[in-house]
């Protein structure tokens, strides 16, 4: 071979070399220099995390919730809706914040516009999504407090735990676990989060009273206030033109009252709520009336 | 005559199907059985009742009053006995707070005696501006007295009368022109002298010669009183009468994003807001009844209506001979820029225009497809902005990232869906992307 070219050749690799080991020096020199110090500790409360992103808890993403729940003293442990309490548990061992109860809750749908056979005061034409149906004249459906009905809920539901069955949601108890974007997304606010104890379901959201309701919708509370005079735990309140109901009080007051806010309302929006069972059966014996 | 101008950037030329009324002089529409005044019908704090339910009230008494913040005053439109004091439906809101009169067809007219103004103060023509609750009766609803009181630092030079009335079908204004002439100039005269200024120039559209005509004559009927009121015709052009659009087609001068035309030294009136201030301080009349264009093929008997402020659809549609069986859509404002709505128990607010009944083949109820990427709307957009990306971002859940194509400057003229080949609401995109760009 060419000792000119066996030359050229080591000359090189020890040209690059050099080149290759001052960047490395330097580039150890400024990993050194500009260590950026991470607190193990988020790391660790992120892996606990279900890292779904769902962003219920109201930080931005998993690691967001990590950040601050390790950093700043006043943000619960509890808050990781999906994980439940064994996450809660995990994050208040790991930070050695104090263990708050966590309730067990879902999302639940206050409207029937199934089984009131509320009809649609026009034909929406245009983009798919409730909240663009609901700009033009308060949405297509008679009553304006109402369902619209295209799916925005179910398209936002990060855990798909909503499907629309006749457009109306129903949320699958097994899945849903309450982290809430459904109640931020729908337009006209009929999602709630409920506890899973809760003895009461009321799907109405109304804020019309009298005959502006019996004219759209069959099973709308027209604001009579009769749950609120029966109920003897006064866990009843109506504010603002809609029913509010005390869960704590109601729960804690028991099944003595024989549920006397459902034999009363003359409308049949007060609705036994246990649990799981009951809101699929309530949704597919409308979805069969209304069909 | 002189050359016609127009604005620089974008534009379209949408049917302008004003042949229905153009023609047709404005009829008094009879008193209706009841009316329904919506509390707020300006931009600002609506106004509370200050009547109670049961109150016999006159024509012109006061019912409603905004005690803080932007806002003017309402008047009863008729003499009766207030029905209730609850909601209405509205063509926005779909209900509103609202104030119901029960009207008294017995009550004698009221009569309205001209004054001289000549010696009143700018301060107290400012006054009676306010106190006869006058907006900008165009479609903005922006109350007239805080236009009239430009901030000091910028100075105003130029008085704009807006009589472009571009949207299709309406003529509302245009019959106003040639009906009312000598008045739109005399309340020029009365908001020149409000702001101190003499300058004015009346901006109207090419399509409409007769109304050129007649304003200029009574224009020049008033040299030689220290005013320089000129007529300025305007190329035929969607959106011509759009304030910025206006401003900058008359004078040259370019209105700076987000800011208002004082900026640039000009105030722009309606016409017929000019004539609703004549009205105000001339005969001391408040502003309680407009000219409403009642067009499109759906209904019977097409006309430019007087009607009082609260007048129901329903109303008007039995006095037009009511809808044909091919009625499709009812839009409450002109077909680029108005409001379909489903219920005709809706009033007639201070700044509708006209009342659109529409069939099938004038509206287009195609299903919308996916951007396609040619670039029309870009070419209508008037303000230069890029609709389709504002489309597609909200489409795409992203609609809080929209302000970088200046969604905000948006004035929603609707340019932009006009020429969709794939039907896309655009405009509809860019509202949704203003309220979550907003609400982030």
């Amino acid at each position: 071979m060419d000792p000119e070219l066996i030359k050229l050749a080591i000359g090189g690799l020890v040209l690059l070399g050099c080149v290759g080991l001052f960047f490395g020096i330097g580039l150890a020199i400024a990993a050194h220099k500009f260590a950026v110090e991470s607190n193990p500790l988020i790391e660790e409360v992120l892996e606990s995390l279900p890292l779904a992103n769902c962003g219920g808890c109201g930080y931005p993403g998993c690691e967001g919730y990590a950040i601050e729940v390790v950093t700043d003293p006043d943000v619960p442990a509890n808050l990781c809706y999906p994980g439940k309490e064994k996450v809660a548990e995990r994050v208040a061992s790991l930070t050695g914040k104090k263990m708050a109860a966590m309730e067990d809750t879902i999302a639940v749908v206050r409207c029937s516009r199934i089984e009131g056979r509320v009809s649609h005061k026009h034909r929406y034409v245009g983009f798919s999504s409730c909240t663009a149906a609901s700009l033009g004249f308060g949405g297509p459906s008679a009553c304006q407090y109402s369902c619209v009905g295209l799916g925005e809920c179910a398209e936002a539901c990060p855990f798909d735990a909503i499907e629309m069955k006749e457009g109306f949601p129903i949320i699958d108890p097994d899945t849903c676990v309450s982290c809430g974007v459904c109640v931020k997304t729908c337009p006209k606010e009929i999602m709630e989060i409920q506890s899973m104890k809760a003895r009461i379901w009321v799907p109405c959201h109304t804020k019309d009273l009298g005959k502006a309701v019996m004219g759209v919708c069959e099973v709308g509370c027209i604001g009579c206030k009769m749950c609120v005079k029966v109920c003897p735990a006064d866990a009843v309140t109506y504010e603002n033109n809609i029913v509010k109901i005390d869960h704590k009080a109601c729960i804690e007051y028991g099944p003595a009252c024989e549920e006397v806010c459902v034999s009363k309302c003359p409308r049949d929006i007060f609705l036994p709520y246990q649990g799981r069972q009951v809101i699929a059966r309530d949704v597919e014996s409308g979805l069969k009336m209304a069909g | 005559m002189a050359p016609t101008l127009t604005f620089p950037k974008g534009g379209v030329h949408p049917p302008e199907s004003k042949k229905l009324t153009e023609n047709l002089a404005v009829e008094v529409m009879p008193l209706p059985a009841e009316l329904e005044i919506i509390l707020g019908q300006h931009i600002g704090a609506p106004c509370a009742a200050t009547v109670a339910k049961r109150a016999e009230v006159s024509e012109g008494d006061l019912i409603g009053e905004v005690s803080k913040g932007l806002g003017v005053p309402l008047h009863a439109p008729a003499s009766g006995k207030v029905k209730a004091v609850g909601n209405s439906g509205h063509p926005v809101r779909v209900s509103a707070p609202s104030v119901t009169i029960t009207v008294d067809q017995e009550a004698p007219d009221k009569q309205y005696q001209p004054r001289d103004w000549q010696n009143d103060t700018s301060q107290e023509l400012l006054k009676r501006v306010h106190d006869a609750g006058i907006i900008g009766i165009g479609g903005a609803g922006f109350p007239t007295h805080v236009k009239l009181k430009p901030p000091s630092d910028n100075p105003v030079d130029t008085l704009l009368l807006n009589g472009a009335e571009c949207e299709p079908y309406i003529t509302a204004d245009h019959r106003a022109m040639l009906e009312m002439a000598p008045e739109i100039v005399e309340g020029a005269k009365i908001l020149l002298k409000i702001l101190g200024i003499t300058n004015c120039v009346i901006g109207i559209e090419n399509n409409k010669p007769d109304a050129i005509k007649m304003m200029t004559d009574a224009a020049n009927g008033t040299a030689g009183d220290g005013f320089s009121i000129t007529v300025q015709p305007l190329e035929v052009k969607y959106p011509q009468g759009s304030e910025k659009q206006l401003i900058q087609a008359i004078t040259g001068r370019k209105v700076p994003a987000m800011a208002l035309p004082s900026a640039v030294g000009v105030v722009v009136h309606n016409v017929s807001t000019t004539k609703a201030v004549y009205d105000a301080v001339v005969l001391e009349k408040p502003l309680v009844e407009k000219v409403v264009t009642i067009s499109g093929k759906g209904i019977n008997r097409p006309a430019n209506l007087l009607v009082k402020v609260g007048t129901k659809l329903i109303d008007i549609v039995e006095f037009c001979g009511g809808v044909k069986p091919d009625l499709s859509r009812v839009v409450m404002g002109g077909p680029m820029m108005g409001f379909a709505v489903s219920d005709l128990n809706i009033p007639i607010s201070k700044t509708t225009s006209s009342v659109l009944f529409l069939t099938d083949e004038e509206i287009d109820a195609n299903p919308l497809s996916a951007c396609i990427r040619c670039g029309w709307c870009l070419d209508a957009c008037p303000m230069g902005l890029e609709p389709k990306e504002i489309g597609v971002f909200v489409e795409g859940n992203r609609a809080e990232d929209t302000e970088q194509f200046g969604v905000f400057e948006c004035f929603e003229c609707g340019s932009c869906a006009y020429v969709c080949p794939a039907k896309r609401p655009l405009v509809q995109f860019v509202r949704l992307a203003k309220m979550k760009a907003k609400r982030s």
